[in-house]
């Protein structure tokens, strides 16, 4: 009884709360990079160094009047921000925090649950999250955002194939589909597959990019482009779901990044017996570290690069893409039967 | 006890969506309830210790078929037809004639068919199935030594419907 209930959802409020603070604090520290890659301060002014300014802005949203359009279908346009909170969130129950820990005599391993298709229930519900944005879109009755929404999901839907194929080409390193298991199959080959796999790996981040609509990718959003994109007409909490659904989702992609390709809660060189002093530091600090690590890459390339046009979008995902990605499934599958 | 609850109510919430689909006034609410339908027909499967099945099914069926039904109906703005016809009772005559042909045939195959189907024969308890390597190893066991020729003929048939819909869609070869 404790064991299958309490435990679990003592782990769901302890990581729903870690991932809903996470992203309002993604918000100021990306604010933060990109105003010093731009060489000024960025937020300042609300608590020392700008460190309140989520509480500043979570309070302007919460006050904000909530307009829904006259001719909006009314359920839909309530639903949609749901619908794309919602998968990022449950994704989170899937993945490794850390290895075990020992409280109160109990072994607890650090992970919500581990189920044996692990990486496919990620890929499917985060399918489901597509919905989400087409539905406001097309639920807000109005031009800009219908076009934005079916611009947005057209985009997704074409990098979730190119993200599969190089998950395809994971599994056959991996084994499992599990993924606790592709923490333990990195441990024995010895190797993250980082280095097994850069191709997947360069595939799986650009797609992550692609899927999660950060810059060079956010075309659909862009405030230049399409008014506001498919959230023109939402505000104040509705327009904080899409937001911090977003910024979660960047977090869900760098955490199964960190899992599949840099050894999930692994120190480095975890094969190495001299190097055995590194366990000193806990397994989830250095899942939270890796994590941290590809989450700054994400800001830095947002401050960096321009944004790609819809046409060159499309034409990287099909054309670039997904062919790399079947090339790079077949070249493993032959190495792995040859090897 | 706990499984017959699920079952149930689940088959209850399909029924019940799958009814909405139908008669729902406007075609993208019809799309929604569809795409609930399917997701609670995975819940199911869960049910059956099939979650391999339960995870292809959303991937598929509601993350990638339904989401090309939503654009075909957000794009094609459709209205309901009104009735031209002389009798306007035709189309329910219609409907109910041909639903009670399928009750005929439910109850045929509930009543001659049940002592001959191959699942009974076949069926691996779950215990078995996870001590044979889970879920997934044995779907694609057999999908590549069994039944590999069907397997074949579907991934034909998915590219012929492929060249198919870019030749009807193309504006120059």
């Amino acid at each position: 009884m404790i064991e299958t209930l309490v435990i679990p959802l003592i782990k769901i409020v302890i990581v729903l709360n870690a991932v809903l603070v996470s992203v309002t604090y993604m918000v100021l520290l990306e604010r933060k990079v990109i105003a010093w890659v731009q060489v000024r301060l960025g937020p300042m002014r609300v608590g020392p160094y700008g460190v309140l300014q989520p509480v500043a802005d979570a309070i302007k949203l919460m006050i904000k009047e909530d307009i829904t359009p006259t001719r909006a279908d009314r359920w839909v346009f309530t639903a949609a921000p749901i619908i794309v909170m919602v998968p990022a969130l449950i994704v989170f129950a899937v993945i490794p925090f850390g290895s075990e820990v020992e409280l109160f005599g109990r072994t607890i391993p650090l992970y919500i649950t581990d189920i044996n298709v692990g990486l496919l229930y990620i890929v499917s519900v985060a399918s489901i999250g597509v919905y989400g944005i087409i539905l406001a879109g097309w639920s807000s009755n109005s031009k800009y955002p219908l076009l934005a929404s079916l611009r947005a999901s057209a985009q997704l839907i074409s990098y979730e194939v190119a993200v599969t194929m190089t998950l395809v080409s994971l599994v056959l390193m991996g084994g499992t589909l599990s993924m606790v298991g592709f923490v333990h199959a990195q441990h024995e080959a010895g190797v993250w597959f980082l280095f097994a796999q850069p191709v997947a790996f360069v595939v799986f981040f650009i797609g992550g990019l692609a899927e999660t609509n950060r810059a060079p990718f956010d075309m659909p959003e862009a405030e230049q482009e399409l008014t506001g994109g498919f959230h023109t007409e939402y505000s104040g909490m509705r327009f904080a779901l899409f937001f911090l659904a977003e910024y979660a989702n960047m977090i869900v992609v760098s955490a199964v990044g960190v899992t599949l390709f840099l050894g999930g809660w692994l120190r480095p060189f975890a094969n190495v017996g001299a190097l055995a002093f590194l366990d000193l530091v806990p397994s989830w600090i250095w899942f939270l570290g890796k994590t941290f690590v590809f989450l700054y890459v994400f800001l830095w390339i947002r401050a960096t690069l321009p944004r790609y046009r819809y046409d060159q979008l499309m034409r990287l995902g099909w054309k670039v893409l997904i062919p790399i990605a079947i090339a790079n499934v077949v070249v493993t599958g032959a190495l792995r039967v040859l090897l | 006890m706990g499984e017959a609850i699920a079952f149930y109510t689940l088959a209850a919430l399909i029924l019940g969506f799958a009814v909405l689909v139908v008669s729902a006034k406007s075609t993208v609410h019809s799309v929604l309830f569809l795409v609930l339908t399917f997701l609670f027909v995975a819940a199911l499967y869960v049910t059956l210790q099939a979650e391999f099945l339960a995870v292809i099914q959303v991937l598929v069926y509601a993350g990638g078929i339904v989401v090309l039904y939503l654009f075909v109906v957000m794009l094609v703005n459709l209205k309901r037809q009104p009735e031209t016809h002389a009798d306007p009772h035709r189309r329910s005559r219609l409907g109910l004639a041909l639903s009670g042909l399928v009750l005929a045939e439910l109850a045929a195959i509930a009543m001659y068919g049940s002592a001959s189907s191959p699942a009974a024969s076949g069926a691996a308890s779950a215990p078995e199935v996870t001590a044979m390597g889970g879920n997934v190893e044995q779907v694609g066991w057999l999908l590549y030594t069994d039944y590999l020729i069907p397997f074949e003929l579907a991934s034909m048939l998915l590219l012929v419907a492929m060249i198919g819909a870019i030749v009807l869609a193309k504006r120059e070869l």
